[in-house]
């Protein structure tokens, strides 16, 4: 072990967790004063080629509220074939299986470069994949022939034995039968009716189930008329997607076509619900529009008035705002109970209801990609790398994820942020205290893909008057149950220990110890879950005392002296971090939609590090059109022009432009020498906007913006939120945040 | 009693009458009675008879039905009526009836109470009688009360009798008289009583004939003089028998003069009679009393005819009487009576013949003698005695007892008659009726025969009916205002001449009075039935389509009537004056014409609107609904394709036949495509839609299952152009039958099913039809869902008019928006247990749709019903999103409506669907009064589209006169009219009354009618006779079967379904289709060979011969009825089997067979079908077959299972009602 940074580079690598500390107070009051809190971004199912998985059931503690897993940091009695578990100190049997273990003769989860390892697991019947298509049929002609393309692509992909639905929606909502021959059927639900669970299930989902008893492995035994295995009913499907046509139904002029988006997911969530819960399936949505019709409704079909904007919203304005949202919240809600994932896939010029549906995807797992349109190489692309595979042939998707965390007694869980629902497992791990989603010490991921990272919010507990022996450790076990692709069910167990540390006597070191990317991440995502509930001010203002306080604590400076106010190595980028994510889209909505907003924020939490860094903060990799990688500012002699490009070259990586050949230029001006960011951007799935950025217009409103705030447009969206920016606004450049921030560090006032 | 008919009564009697005429009304004859029973029932035989002499003269056309007269007439029908008092009196028809008449008489009184009332009536009077009857009938008693009343009636038939002539003078303007009188002349005695009395003064010409009868009668026994006379003292002779001889007496007067003319024809003679009688022992209780009295008769007939000529009816008369008594005397009784009857028959044979044709004359001269005969039946009077109420306990007491207790009981009833005129000859009547029965009696017990009036002495409808279609030899013109049409069972052209076509529009009548007073007082219904888009025979031609050019139809400035004939012209053809609101309007300059020198424009005779009463408007864009052109229709075929419709076979059965029959909507040029477009839908718990267009490589199926709030899933597609899609629908109907093949669901829906037609119609902004096809109680979770109320319990309590109304309100919203849209509802059910038709019809009743009901569909037994209504149901002629209003002249206008419609105001009629077989009944009232000179006015307009898109507006007019005097108005009434509106009237006001009290509101209503004619229009005569205006006097009879429907009267066996469904078909048909499904066609089938059809004969058991072979057709119904010694000859030809147990009764189709016989058979019953608008499926009813309750179900004149009175004892109750009115 070296340095700090490789060390965090190793844990990463092996673990997937980057703690905003590497060395944990001691006490409770010490963590506190620590300003960022010891927590944790951690990516459950980091891909590791390296990691053969284990073909047995891991070994669990056998007390009844622990059942913590067997790992290198137990104790092992050889001889009398116990082990003692770190967390509980309970003292466990090996199983017979484990007779023949001896101190040269360890099984694998014993050694510790195993921290991490992975179990496949016989449970419950083997179930396919299922894929369920919800398609928008009022788009333009070009638009739906792409789509069109697209899915018939897909099917393609997707593993013979996986199952596949196909609902289509327009004014009425079509669930088409596909195993039918010589008439194609389908069932039709009115777009305007908010269907109970219980009026969907009228519908035949599973025709002539034996028996209701029998519960759900009958139902698995008995494909559904509606998701048929792909190599049944390929050619049906492609025919059927073939025949698709526009909604029939004639708009009038000055109207929206009526789209029944909140129906069409709500029989999409019931049909699942009805035939397959607790199964890894995604609902893939395809929209062209905002609901425009019944529940969900976020629009109404007049043309005339438009659909709801930043201002709207604050000002109270949209009618159709909160009953929506409720209503997908509910539907999420449903959806993740029973394991099911939701992508959307909106593709309009205009908004398509994204605020309001964004909970879908965020409480499941699923993918958002916004885009201008289905005929673009972008949604191609994107879509296509939905099923992109990995080293083994597989998807890199995972269902059904649940991760329980177990933490030694001196930590807590107060929460995590990411793409999860808590389960409600109250136990000894929990902490009253609750950041993000907490209350509880295991999430549910419907969707998991090798990226997919949540933040994880831990507490000290341990009172300041009870220490903690010397060279004591901390051990926090993450554990992971989820369904592979290939549908194995796997669990991988990580257990990570780390070293506690005085915070009086050994400041330095903890100092040192600090992850200042990671933290940045880590309260960025403290910063986008507030904005979720509160003014964006509000969470500014608290995000600017944080900084300070942090800046206070371990700045060295001279009282009422901003000259003098320097910051260590470790923290030295965190100010920057700080500021770009005050103006990152994120957390300020001026200049940008409702639906980019959440757009930007349901990826922001639940991309790993590296990405995320990259979205707080273009400008560092923009950099690297000029020369080496740094992170600094843009220079001011190149505002319009450099920042202009460099944005846009953000929002292409993300959207994986850099692989397609005729972007080669790009890709090679992307060609950052950092290789991790390499690794990330491959397999990274994002989707930018922005594709046009460079022409100019209305698209270029976020880079002006930020390049020269003081040109800002004055367009309609976010009128009124400069205003009440607290300290610092957007138009002010990094070098006048910093010093106002040194200021305020300084300051014994503060 | 048979009013008109009476008067040949009368001849019957006449013979008889000298007797009666003698006992003067039979007061005299009472008063033997009294002395002893055969006495009574000898005089009043022997009044009847000599009633029947006078009356079959009178009565031949209206008296036929007198069964004395018929008795009389034919010996051979003595031979009959024992048969039919054995098959009950089926054979009335022709021959028979005379017989049967006689049977009848002998049931009546022996079985029915009838006969017994008649006694007991008697009884009361005479107490020494009555104990004897009481012996007899114990049972009697509570029945007897009724007999009274019968009684009651008979005495009015002596009256009749005279009225009869009366009546035929007014019916039959001249004739009635004349032939009525004719027929006395035919019984000897009667015969110049008649040809005196008759036209002068029934009345008193009776006297004196019945004088002469009586005379005889008194040779027989005092009672026949008594009956006739009796109706006074009768009262204490009816208890005996005489009560029934009274009434018979009453029925033979009238009722022989019409039996006269019915005798003539054929029937009487041979026929019936004599099969009959056998196979009618057996049938009705009351008939068996009958056959044992009639027995007697019978025999004596045989020999009697000398008898008969003579002294034999009175005899015969006495005879009854004393048969009564007697049961144990019958013998010798018997005989007497025999002869009467016998005397009669003979009489009859001959004036049956010579009635038909020349009436008067032959009536007079030779006719007389038959036509008394006939009348002597006098069958009326019997049949009057046995008013049946009383007849049925008297089954009980078949024997002479019965009657005794009937008597006692109908002492009341005598008492009434007393009132009336006890003697009332219903005495002497029954007398009469007994004698007839007598003939029967051969079969029947004597002691019934004495109470009962001769079924053949009342008025006979086949009688009637034969009678009009050998008067109507011209096509009828509707020129001439005022004018009744020849009756709807007769073929005949009309010549339209400014008025309606009757196949348009019929009314009750055409003479209305003058003012509201009269029209109340008269209590004749003024109504019209309107079939506005009736198809016409080939050669007459429909309607022609005006075009007045973009300005829309000439119309009336004030009251919107169109231009017609009885627009005005004035001022030089530059105006005219309407003649329905008097206000004058200006002629737009391009339809400006000059007039020429009696005013009338010059171009009168080019333009169909001023010079037809039917032609059609072309619309303009104004009479279009949202001022746009209207669409083509559509129609939607819905599909129950639940468990219960897919086994069945219903599934596969309706996609194969729609695959052809698309290729048959309606279409206005048969040259070009119908330019309807159709869709699919199938349904059970859910609904399946389905994608058809063109451009499809296969239909797809849109299911919907959230059926709580109904949509339309798809709008391009759905309604497609047949040919265009033709590949794909077929595909589709294929598949249908496959796709559900192993289904499972059973539970359906139906609301949403119209909601979902309705839906899909108002997408494509047109109007159209559905067809569901539906099995079951629609149970599953929806709007519109109903539950299983059916509670028998209900059923005759207050709240059984609940079962009638909808359960749901939901489907009157429904209904309502159908209308709006223009979506008519065809519903056909195949359930196979209740479904609730009440509520599930009530949309296709209100949108003019039309209900069809397959209980336990069968495919093979019922498909061929089924499709062939189905076809009819598609292809005929329809119009849509209709209005219709009827327009009138000042002092009337249309209050009420009777049909598949829906109002929203009063005055317009909204159609969702209008088709060819749809009929309105209206109703007039005054509000005003009218004046002679110019009549009354009725313009009815109905807007419609036409199956090609087309909007047009059908115009009816019609004239009719008006008069100050109720005669007049009674001279031009239109029975079967009258009875169409009256059961409408009835069976809806069972949806808000108990049906009891609809019964006797109608009841009611035609005592009120015929009383008003007793007091107003005829010729003073006793109080005891029943006089029936001649063109309503089969408004007993017919009002009877109204009251024995099956919504009026349910039997055990009547599902609320089917009773709903009746009522609900009811409520839509024309003339014609109520007059068969009220009074069933019986058709004997003899003499096959020839091309014309053989004459009807009575719906009666005892006109049935057992050794024959009828078609009985309803118009819902055709059975086949096989008498169970029927020839071997007659099997092979027609079965193709010599064994009468080979017979298969379950074929639905006759074997075709290379005979004259077969062929002929199987072109009578397909022309049957061809004349109905739905398919009846062929039953066949083996003689003392299971199946032969249902068929028994259907004769009319009998009692019916379900309590419902025979004709004789109906028409007793209604000359009780009559008398009371009148006193």
């Amino acid at each position: 072990m070296t340095t700090y940074q490789e060390f965090i580079q190793q844990n990463e690598d092996r673990d997937g967790v980057r703690f905003s500390w590497n060395l944990w107070p001691s006490s409770r009051l010490e963590a506190t004063r620590l300003v960022v809190p010891v927590s944790c971004l951690f990516t459950p199912l980091k891909e590791r080629p390296d990691l053969p998985p284990v073909q047995y059931e891991p070994v669990l503690c056998s007390r009844a509220n622990c059942k913590a897993v067997l790992n290198p940091l137990c104790q092992v009695d050889f001889r009398a074939k116990v082990w003692a578990c770190n967390f509980c100190f309970q003292r466990n049997p090996f199983p017979p299986s484990y007779a023949g273990i001896s101190e040269v003769n360890q099984p694998a989860e014993l050694m510790p470069q195993f921290s991490t390892i992975e179990y496949i697991v016989q449970r419950g019947p083997q179930t396919p994949l299922i894929f369920l298509y919800v398609v928008d049929t009022c788009l333009e002609e070009e638009d739906l022939q792409a789509l069109k393309g697209s899915l018939q692509m897909s099917l393609s992909l997707l593993p013979p034995n996986a199952l596949v639905g196909l609902i289509t929606f327009g004014r009425m909502v079509q669930v088409h039968e596909l195993s039918c021959e010589g008439i194609a059927k389908s069932y039709v639900f009115r777009g305007t009716k908010d269907l109970t669970s219980k009026q969907i299930q009228v519908v035949p989902w599973l025709p002539r189930m034996p028996l209701h008893r029998a519960g759900r492995r009958e139902a698995t035994r008995h494909p559904s008329l509606f998701l048929q295995p792909i190599h049944r009913v390929d050619m049906n499907l492609t025919d059927l997607l073939g025949e698709l046509q526009r909604d029939p139904w004639p708009v009038p002029q000055g109207k929206r076509p009526l789209r029944s988006t909140g129906v069409a997911l709500s029989v999409a969530v019931g049909l699942l619900e009805g035939t397959f819960p607790n199964t890894g399936a995604r609902v893939m949505l395809f929209v062209g529009g905002p609901p425009t019709q019944g529940p969900g409704m976020v629009v109404g079909d007049e043309l005339k008035i438009p659909i709801r904007s930043w201002h709207d919203i604050q000002k109270d304005n949209a009618r159709h705002l909160k009953k929506a949202t409720k209503f997908y919240e509910a539907l999420g809600n449903r959806s993740a109970a029973n394991g099911h994932s939701i992508d959307i896939y909106a593709c309009a010029l205009d908004q398509t209801g994204l605020l309001e549906m964004k909970c879908l995807s965020n409480l499941t797992g699923g993918h958002i990609v916004m885009g201008d349109s289905f005929n673009t190489s972008l949604f191609t692309q994107t879509f296509q790398g939905v099923f992109s595979k990995d080293h083994n042939g597989d998807f890199r998707m995972a269902f059904g994820g649940v991760l329980e965390i177990k933490t030694s007694r001196e930590l807590k869980v107060c929460g995590a942020i990411g793409p999860c629902v808590s389960l409600n497992s109250k136990g000894p791990y929990v902490s009253e205290n609750e950041m993000g989603i907490g209350g509880t010490n295991q999430w549910k991921m419907c969707s998991l893909t090798p990226s997919s990272t949540l933040g994880i919010y831990l507490e000290v507990v341990n009172q300041h008057n009870a220490p903690i022996p010397q060279g004591g450790r901390g051990a926090i076990q993450f554990v992971t149950q989820y369904q592979h692709s290939n549908t194995q069910k796997r669990i991988r167990v990580t257990t990570i220990t780390r070293n506690w540390a005085d915070a009086q006597s050994q400041i330095q070191h903890i100092e040192s110890s600090f992850d200042q990317e990671a933290a940045a991440v880590l309260m960025a995502r403290l910063g986008v879950f507030r904005a979720e509930s509160e003014e964006g001010p509000d969470v500014l203002r608290w995000l600017d005392r944080q900084l300070i306080r942090l800046c206070q604590k371990f700045g060295q400076y001279n009282k009422e002296d901003p000259t003098s106010f320097r910051l260590s190595e470790s923290l030295s980028l965190y100010p920057q971090f700080m500021f770009h994510l005050r103006r990152s889209p994120f957390l300020q909505v001026f200049n940008n939609s409702p639906d980019e907003s959440s757009y930007y924020r349901h990826h922001f939490t639940r991309q790993d590090l590296t990405q995320s860094l990259i979205m707080i903060q273009p400008i560092l990799y923009s950099y690297s059109f000029h020369g080496p990688p740094e992170v600094s500012l843009a220079p001011p002699t190149h505002p319009y022009r450099v920042c202009f490009v460099l944005q846009t070259i953000a929002q292409w990586q993300k959207a994986g432009y850099q692989e397609m050949p005729e972007y080669q230029n790009f890709k090679q001006l992307l060609k950052a020498p950092q290789d991790d960011a390499n690794d990330i951007l491959e397999t990274r799935f994002p989707m930018p906007r922005y594709i046009n950025t460079e022409h100019g217009g209305s698209q270029a409103r976020f880079l002006l913006s930020k390049v020269n705030p003081s040109q800002t447009h004055n367009n309609l969206y976010a009128w009124g939120q400069e205003s009440g920016a607290p300290i610092l606004t957007d138009d002010v450049s990094l070098q006048v945040f910093m010093d106002h921030l040194k200021k305020l560090a300084v300051s014994s006032s503060a | 009693m048979n009013v008109n008919q009476h008067t040949p009564m009368a001849p019957p009697y006449g013979q008889p009458q000298p007797s009666y005429g003698q006992p003067g009304y039979g007061q005299p004859t009472y008063a033997p009675l009294d002395s002893g029973y055969p006495a009574p029932y000898t005089p009043h035989n022997g009044p009847a008879s000599a009633y029947h002499p006078g009356i079959p003269p009178q009565g031949y056309s209206s008296f036929t039905s007198f069964p004395s007269k018929a008795m009389a007439a034919n010996p051979i029908s003595d031979p009959s009526s024992p048969l039919d008092l054995g098959p009950a009196r089926g054979p009335p028809t022709s021959g028979p009836t005379p017989v049967q008449a006689a049977s009848q008489y002998n049931q009546h009184s022996s079985g029915d109470m009838q006969n017994g009332p008649p006694p007991a009536t008697q009884a009361p009077p005479r107490p020494p009688a009555s104990l004897q009857y009481n012996p007899g009938g114990v049972n009697m008693s509570a029945q007897q009360p009724s007999f009274p009343q019968h009684y009651g009636p008979p005495p009015t038939m002596h009256q009749v009798t005279n009225q009869m002539t009366g009546m035929h003078i007014s019916s039959g303007p001249p004739t009635p008289a004349g032939p009525g009188y004719a027929p006395p002349p035919s019984s000897q005695p009667p015969t110049s009583h008649y040809s005196a009395p008759p036209q002068p003064s029934y009345s008193q010409s009776h006297p004196p004939a019945s004088s002469a009868p009586s005379q005889l009668p008194p040779s027989s026994a005092p009672a026949g003089s008594q009956q006739y006379y009796p109706s006074s003292a009768p009262p204490s002779q009816q208890p005996i028998s005489s009560l029934p001889p009274t009434s018979q007496q009453r029925f033979v007067s009238p009722g022989q003069p019409q039996h006269t003319f019915p005798p003539s024809s054929t029937s009487y003679a041979g026929p019936a009679p004599p099969p009959t009688q056998p196979a009618s022992t057996p049938v009705t209780q009351t008939q068996p009393p009958f056959l044992p009295h009639q027995p007697p008769f019978s025999s004596a007939p045989g020999g009697q005819p000398p008898a008969f000529t003579t002294g034999p009816p009175p005899p015969a008369q006495g005879s009854f009487p004393p048969q009564a008594p007697p049961p144990s005397s019958q013998p010798g009784s018997f005989p007497p009576p025999s002869s009467v009857s016998s005397g009669q028959y003979p009489s009859s044979m001959p004036p049956p013949q010579q009635p038909p044709q020349s009436q008067p004359p032959t009536y007079h001269p030779g006719p007389p003698p038959p036509q008394a005969q006939m009348p002597p039946t006098s069958i009326g009077q019997s049949n009057h005695q046995p008013p049946g109420p009383q007849g049925p306990p008297s089954p009980t007491g078949p024997l002479q007892q019965p009657p005794l207790q009937q008597g006692m009981q109908t002492g009341y009833p005598p008492q009434h008659n007393g009132a009336f005129g006890q003697p009332r000859s219903p005495q002497p009547g029954y007398g009469g009726p007994y004698q007839g029965q007598p003939n029967y009696g051969a079969p029947a017990p004597t002691p019934q025969a004495q109470k009962r009036l001769d079924p053949d002495a009342i008025p006979s409808p086949i009688q009637v009916i034969e009678d009009d279609k050998a008067k109507t030899t011209e096509p009828f013109t509707t020129g001439v205002r005022g004018q009744a049409p020849p009756l709807v069972t007769t073929n005949f052209q009309v010549k339209d001449q400014g008025n309606a076509s009757p196949r348009f529009v019929r009314c009750t009548a055409y003479n209305m009075p003058c003012t509201a007073d009269m029209a109340k007082q008269s209590q004749v219904p003024l109504a019209a039935v309107i079939k506005p888009l009736a198809i016409l025979p080939p050669d007459e031609t429909p309607p022609y389509l005006v075009d007045h050019g973009e300005g829309g139809p000439i119309r009336c400035n004030r009251c919107k009537a169109y231009m017609c004939p009885y627009m005005q012209f004035i001022e030089g053809g530059r105006r005219f004056q309407c003649s329905f609101c008097s206000c004058v309007t200006e002629v737009p300059p391009h339809y400006f014409q000059h007039l020429d020198h009696t005013g009338r424009r010059v171009d009168c005779y080019d333009r169909p609107e001023l010079s037809l009463g039917s032609y059609e408007f072309l619309a303009t864009v104004d009479y279009c609904k949202n001022n746009k052109i209207p669409q083509p229709p559509a129609y939607i075929f819905l599909i129950d394709v639940s468990y219960n419709a897919v086994k069945s076979g219903l599934v596969s059965i309706i996609c194969q036949e729609l695959k052809s029959l698309l290729d048959h909507l309606p279409r206005e040029n048969p040259e070009m495509d119908s330019v309807i477009r159709v869709g699919f839908v199938t349904y059970n718990k859910v609904l399946h839609f389905y994608n058809v267009k063109s451009s499809l490589a296969q239909p797809q199926m849109l299911v919907v299952s959230d059926v709580s709030d109904m949509f339309v899933p798809l709008l391009d597609g759905f309604l497609v152009n047949v040919n265009e899609s033709r590949q794909v629908i077929e595909s589709l109907l294929d598949q249908i039958p496959e796709m559900f093949a192993d289904t499972r669901e059973t539970e359906t829906v139906f609301g949403p099913v119209i909601q979902a037609g309705l839906e899909a119609l108002k997408a494509a902004d047109c109007a159209g039809k559905l067809f569901v096809f539906h099995t079951s109680l629609p149970i599953a979770e929806a709007p519109g869902k109903l539950k299983n109320r059916e509670d028998k319990k209900l059923i005759g309590t207050d709240k059984e008019k609940s079962l009638f109304q909808p359960q749901a309100g939901f489907y009157n919203n429904l209904a309502k928006e159908c209308v709006t849209q223009g979506c008519c509802v065809d519903l056909f059910l195949f359930p196979n247990q209740y479904v609730d038709v009440a509520t599930l019809g009530v949309v296709p009743v209100s949108t003019g749709g039309s209900i069809y009901k397959y209980t336990y569909f069968q495919a093979e037994s019922d498909q061929e019903r089924f499709l062939n209504d189905l076809r009819r149901d598609v292809q005929k002629p329809v119009g849509f999103d209709a209005v219709m209003r009827v327009r009138t002249s000042t002092g009337i206008r249309a209050t009420d409506f009777f049909g598949s419609f829906f109002m929203n105001n009063t005055t317009d009629v909204e159609l969702a669907g209008l088709d060819c077989d749809k009929a309105i009944t209206v109703e007039f009232k005054h509000d005003d009064k009218l004046s002679e000179e110019t009549g009354a006015l009725m313009q009815c307009a109905v807007l419609y589209t036409s199956c090609s898109g087309q909007r047009r507006l059908r115009i009816h007019n019609m004239a009719v006169n008006c008069c100050s005097q109720l005669a007049d108005l009674y001279r031009n009434c239109e029975t079967d009219t009258i009875i169409n509106f009256l059961s409408k009237y009835a069976f809806r006001g069972v949806l808000n009354n108990p049906t009891k009290a609809v019964r006797d509101t109608l009841v009611n209503q035609c005592a009120q009618i015929l009383a008003c004619y007793r007091k107003n229009c005829a010729s003073p005569s006793s109080a005891g006779q029943l006089i029936l205006p001649e063109c309503m006097k089969l408004l007993p009879v017919y009002l009877n079967c109204v009251l024995k429907s099956d919504v009026l009267l349910p039997g055990a066996d009547v599902s609320l379904d089917d009773r709903a469904y009746l009522r609900q078909l009811i409520s839509c048909m024309d003339v014609a289709e109520t007059h068969v499904f009220f009074y069933p066609r019986l058709l004997p089938l003899v003499k096959l060979e020839s091309g014309a059809l053989p004459v009807a004969v009575r719906d009666s058991e005892e006109r049935l011969s057992k050794g024959g072979v009828y078609l009985l057709e309803t118009g819902l119904h055709l059975f086949l009825w096989v008498g169970a010694s029927v020839q071997q000859e007659l099997l092979l030809n027609i079965f193709g089997t010599p064994s009468f147990g080979q017979i298969d009764s379950s074929m639905t189709s006759l074997p075709v067979l290379e005979n004259p016989i077969s062929q002929r058979l199987r072109e009578i019953i397909d022309s049957f079908r061809a004349q109905r608008s739905r398919y009846m499926k062929l039953i066949l009813v083996k003689q003392e077959d299971r199946a032969e309750l249902m068929f028994k179900h259907f004769l009319v004149e009998d009692k019916s299972a379900s309590g419902g009175a025979s004709y004789v004892d109906f028409l007793c109750h209604m000359h009780k009602e009559i008398r009371q009115l009148l006193s």
